[in-house]
């Protein structure tokens, strides 16, 4: 299984996290610097695959960000290289030629798509069609509930 | 109303971009912001505020577990948006001690049964986050639900929580374990890789319970077609395969098909790695298997050269054949660039050593280790250095080869493991007889040299080689220059500790010359000047050498240097006088021979355990208590001033300040009696003010008996097993190999058993999991035959539970009963034999006979 998920800029500073295994806050911290320290070390030609601590974590540079996916000594590394993939092309679609911006300002969007992704640290979701679907009708239900909120009857009952 | 002057998350994150300093006063200041806010009533504010918390929670670390509560009132809004928000930071920031847990189960269990699919599927991923135990325990009904539900969008969700729920609930296998095998014949493919996927964990903590399963996944392992099922399935047959090896040879079968066919790597990789780890038996799929690593080591890519090589190694304890195939391979990978590669290149060279081998591979490896890196330099040295010590040197047959290997070593520039060739260089001399001229040779070649003095890592070695040389002088050409190599002033350098091993071994080589020139003299009649030129200046350079020592700081180095030179000073007399020491009552003569003999007794290698196979002399005590010694040594300790005990409480063992304790309790109590033992008084103290005291699980402190938590050594003993001669190989090669001592290391069996211990102990966690998963089985198998002939009235037995009715699980069997088998009309009467116990008494499940 997938323990945690990981986004990295490439100057050391955190763009997302998941953790699917129990870890505390001082836990989380200290693992994020030292894989961040290990990966972002690593050269260009060398390896997608880091041994660390027991665990595997499988890594893929995309611009200027590095995903990084902890697993299991046991699990397939290139499968796990295809999920990362497949998370970009989903982040893609939805945010139309997504960059590093895009994930800083609509964190929570990348989050919900790795919900939909990921569940208790194993694919769930293979097609991503399904998953825009799904997120895009999730987004409709949101947008409703706002322009409901907006809306001058809401406003009155609330003060009233 | 609130909400209109609220700083949004962009707003939040806008103004932290822009920030360029102060980046945690920022934060302080947002984190007071939001305390505020989140405070109100109003939702929309709230869940801003808990928005905002979460992005600072997830990237900046702070810590959100605060808003526990709050995060709660946000998911009990009716809108979505609101709902996700909650859900977002519950599933971030809740652990098993939040104390609001309790509170959510019912929030949660009206998101599961919502009408909107999202909001189940938003319950759902917040399950499978923090589920606990009684979450777990609670919701399964709800969970089965919909594990049944007609949205394959939210089956699928279910599917995914089903494992942490039974995880951390095993009971609810009972209940669920139907609906999820039913999913296994569904064909959405999306729903079979998620059930796929929750077996594949299953299998790894127990084989034995999923093996009744394995017709339908040899099923679908032949039908599908969907590459991430397929994977899941291997590694389901791999675990599968390795409990039960009748599988293995179905299996086979259909995976060299999808080897043979697919494109994509992952799937070939993960055949791979099937067939090598579980079905190594099949001598056909293991070459497919083997020309497939073949493609992966000769591509480009380094994740497939990774891939290959990592294979490799696990096929090759069993299948030394394919290693050596692919030798060349092997060898260039280790001058690749990746250093993952490169260790697992080296890895694998290793595996491949044998007797012939060994000098040519170590050749490679220290031409490899004089032109990489440190870190991997010291990776090659550390693996080829346990690879030939393994099992008492086993692998090497030229000693003399060896040691001069060992000594090569010492002088790679970037060499960091000092201790291990230490250690190897003494071992071997103990161990093995005939390679110490060898081992003094190369010795003395390291001790002359005076650029490695300056290394700091090399000194472990240098320690070494001077104790060989002290040790087996009787070897060496020329004491002389080996005693002004060990007392040359660039030896300053070293720490004490290894100053005053050179100090010993320039006595030990002392000792050697005087005696063998004292006996010459006896021998012979006269002595002829050179040989007595010779040994002054020995004395002389020695005496010189070691004078300023005798000043040294170092309790050690100055200890021995007086012995030194005591011992010369003594000694140059009776060297001086030149006389014919026919008499033997020349003090230096006796003194002289008396230290050669000391000095020529062998000093062997001693096994782990020696220790404890020394009985314990009859009335020799071992106890904790120290007090006791007061009655022993009362005398001599030296009562301490009572002005210079403090009055504060100070913590401190030391039995004299016991002894003023008790003695004021006593003078207090008008006893005085200052030589009494601790321990009555601390019995007297104890009975005047016994309730204040703690109960003390301890015996009685006046009984004398032996602790019992320290087992008689006696009942470790046993034989004690000196196999002081290796048998001599059978002469397969050109020269015999030497005698290795090997000891009878009965400490390992021990540490095994422990190991085995443990793992008894971690086991019995995951039993209550696969004992329910096997219980479930046994329904199913029973409930099919049931479906099948009617009115077998033992079957039946399996579904009623008689005595337990107080137990709510037996709600939930009717349940699933009464949905199971609709068309067949429920007994009201209860057998009298209870499910549990007949599944618990078969300990072996049937295997199908479908599969063989």
């Amino acid at each position: 299984m997938i323990h945690f998920v990981l986004l990295v800029s490439r100057q050391g500073k955190v763009r997302l996290t998941k953790w699917y295994s129990p870890y505390t806050q001082k836990e989380r911290s200290k693992v994020i610097r030292e894989l961040s320290g290990v990966i972002l070390n690593r050269g260009p030609k060398l390896c997608n695959f880091v041994e660390w601590r027991g665990y595997k974590v499988v890594y893929k540079r995309y611009a200027s960000l590095y995903f990084c996916m902890c697993i299991d000594a046991e699990d397939n590394e290139l499968e796990v290289l295809e999920i990362i993939h497949h998370y970009v092309e989903i982040l893609d679609r939805y945010f139309g030629s997504v960059c590093e911006l895009d994930l800083i300002f609509h964190f929570h969007k990348a989050y919900y798509i790795l919900d939909e992704l990921l569940i208790a640290g194993e694919l769930q979701e293979s097609s991503k069609k399904t998953v825009a679907r799904i997120i895009s009708a999730q987004d409709q239900m949101v947008e409703a509930a706002k322009e409901e909120a907006g809306s001058i009857s809401y406003i009155i009952a609330q003060t009233t | 109303m609130d909400n209109l002057f609220q700083r949004s998350l962009e707003d939040l994150i806008k103004g932290f971009r822009l920030q360029l300093l102060g980046e945690s006063s920022f934060i302080s200041r947002a984190l007071e912001e939001i305390r505020r806010e989140v405070k109100a009533t109003d939702l929309s504010t709230k869940s801003t505020a808990l928005h905002k918390l979460s992005y600072l929670a997830a990237i900046h670390g702070v810590d959100m577990s605060w808003a526990a509560f709050h995060a709660l009132e946000v998911v009990s809004s009716s809108r979505f948006h609101h709902k996700r928000i909650g859900y977002q930071a519950i599933t971030q920031s809740f652990h098993d001690q939040t104390s609001v847990l309790l509170l959510i189960t019912n929030q949660l269990r009206k998101d599961l049964n919502s009408v909107n699919e999202y909001e189940v599927s938003l319950a759902l991923e917040c399950l499978s986050r923090i589920g606990t135990r009684d979450l777990a325990r609670d919701l399964s009904p709800e969970v089965f639900t919909l594990l049944g539900s007609s949205k394959s969008f939210v089956r699928k969700k279910a599917t995914g929580v089903v494992l942490r729920v039974f995880d951390k609930y095993p009971d609810a296998v009972k209940v669920c374990f139907k609906r999820l095998v039913e999913n296994l014949e569904t064909s959405d493919p999306q729903i079979l890789s998620a059930v796929v996927g929750v077996f594949c964990e299953l299998a790894s903590k127990d084989p034995t319970s999923c093996l009744p399963l394995a017709p339908e996944f040899f099923k679908i392992l032949v039908d599908s077609r969907n590459n991430w099922v397929l994977i899941k399935l291997l590694k389901i047959f791999s675990k599968l395969a390795s409990v039960e090896p009748r599988l293995g040879r179905k299996v086979a079968e259909p995976i060299c098909e999808h080897m043979k066919r697919t494109v994509a790597k992952s799937l070939v990789f993960e055949c791979v790695r099937t067939v090598v780890s579980s079905l190594s038996d099949h001598e056909a799929a293991v070459e497919l298997a083997v020309a497939k690593i073949r493609e992966f080591l000769v591509e480009d890519d380094p994740n497939l050269k990774y891939l290959g090589l990592h294979a490799l190694s696990i096929a090759a304890p069993k299948h030394l054949w394919a290693v050596l195939e692919n030798k060349e391979a092997v060898v260039k990978a280790l001058s690749d660039e990746d250093p993952n590669v490169k260790l697992e290149a080296l890895h694998l060279l290793m595996a491949m050593v044998t007797e012939d081998n060994v000098s040519e591979i170590s050749r490679i490896l220290m031409n490899y280790a004089l032109k990489s890196d440190p870190l991997f330099c010291n990776e090659i040295i550390i693996s080829v250095l346990s690879v030939c010590s393994r099992n008492a040197y086993e692998i090497i047959v030229d000693f003399d080869w060896y040691v001069s290997l060992l000594g090569e070593m010492a002088r790679i520039p970037h060499c960091q493991r000092g201790e291990e060739i230490e250690h190897q260089l003494i071992d071997i001399g103990m161990r093995v007889r005939d390679a110490r001229p060898q081992l003094v040779r190369v010795s003395w070649a390291l001790l002359i040299d005076p650029a490695l003095l300056g290394n700091m890592f090399l000194h472990p070695i240098l320690s070494a080689a001077s104790w060989v040389s002290g040790e087996y002088v009787e070897f060496s050409k020329n004491p002389y220059e080996l005693v002004e190599a060990l007392v040359q002033p660039r030896t300053d350098l070293l720490p004490p500790y290894i100053r005053a091993i050179y100090i010993h071994s320039v006595f030990k080589v002392l000792v050697f010359c005087l005696g063998s020139y004292f006996s010459a003299q006896e021998s012979s009649s006269g002595s002829s000047s050179t040989v007595y030129e010779s040994i002054l200046n020995l004395v002389n350079v020695i005496e010189i050498g070691v004078w300023p020592l005798s000043g040294a700081y170092d309790v050690e180095v100055q200890e021995r240097a007086k012995n030194v030179l005591g011992f010369i000073g003594m000694a140059k007399q009776d060297i001086a006088k030149n006389v014919n020491l026919q008499d033997n009552d020349a003090e230096a003569c006796r003194v002289t021979a008396f230290m050669e003999d000391m000095f020529s007794e062998e000093l062997g290698p001693i096994s782990a355990n020696a220790q404890e196979k020394v009985c314990v002399p009859d009335g020799l005590e071992l106890e904790e208590n120290l007090g006791d010694l007061e009655e022993i040594c009362g005398k001599f300790l030296k009562p301490v001033e009572s002005d210079s005990v403090s009055c504060t409480d100070k913590i401190s063992f030391s039995v004299s300040k016991l002894r003023i304790r008790d003695q004021q309790e006593a003078s207090s109590s008008s006893t005085s009696l200052p030589a009494k033992a601790s321990s009555s008084l601390l019995a007297e103290h104890r009975k005047r003010h016994g309730m204040y005291y703690l109960t003390s699980e301890k015996n009685d402190p006046d009984s004398n008996g032996t602790p019992k938590d320290y087992p008689p050594a006696n009942d470790l003993a046993s034989e004690i097993l000196l196999d002081p001669l290796d048998p001599k190989r059978k002469a397969k090669h050109r020269k015999s190999r030497p005698v290795v001592v090997k000891l009878d290391e009965g400490g390992e069996s021990r540490i095994t058993t422990s190991q085995a211990k443990t793992k008894q102990e971690s086991v019995t966690d995951d039993e209550s999991l696969s004992r329910a998963i096997q219980s479930a089985l046994l329904v199913n198998k029973k409930g099919k035959e049931r479906e099948k002939c009617e009115g077998n009235s033992n079957l039946v037995v399996q579904e009623e539970e008689t005595s337990r009715i107080e137990k709510p699980q037996n709600s939930e069997k009717k349940k699933k009963k009464k949905k199971k088998k609709n068309g067949e009309r429920t007994s009201g009467k209860h057998r009298s034999r209870r499910r549990s116990e007949v599944a618990s008494s078969s300990e072996q499940v049937e295997i199908p006979d479908l599969l063989l």
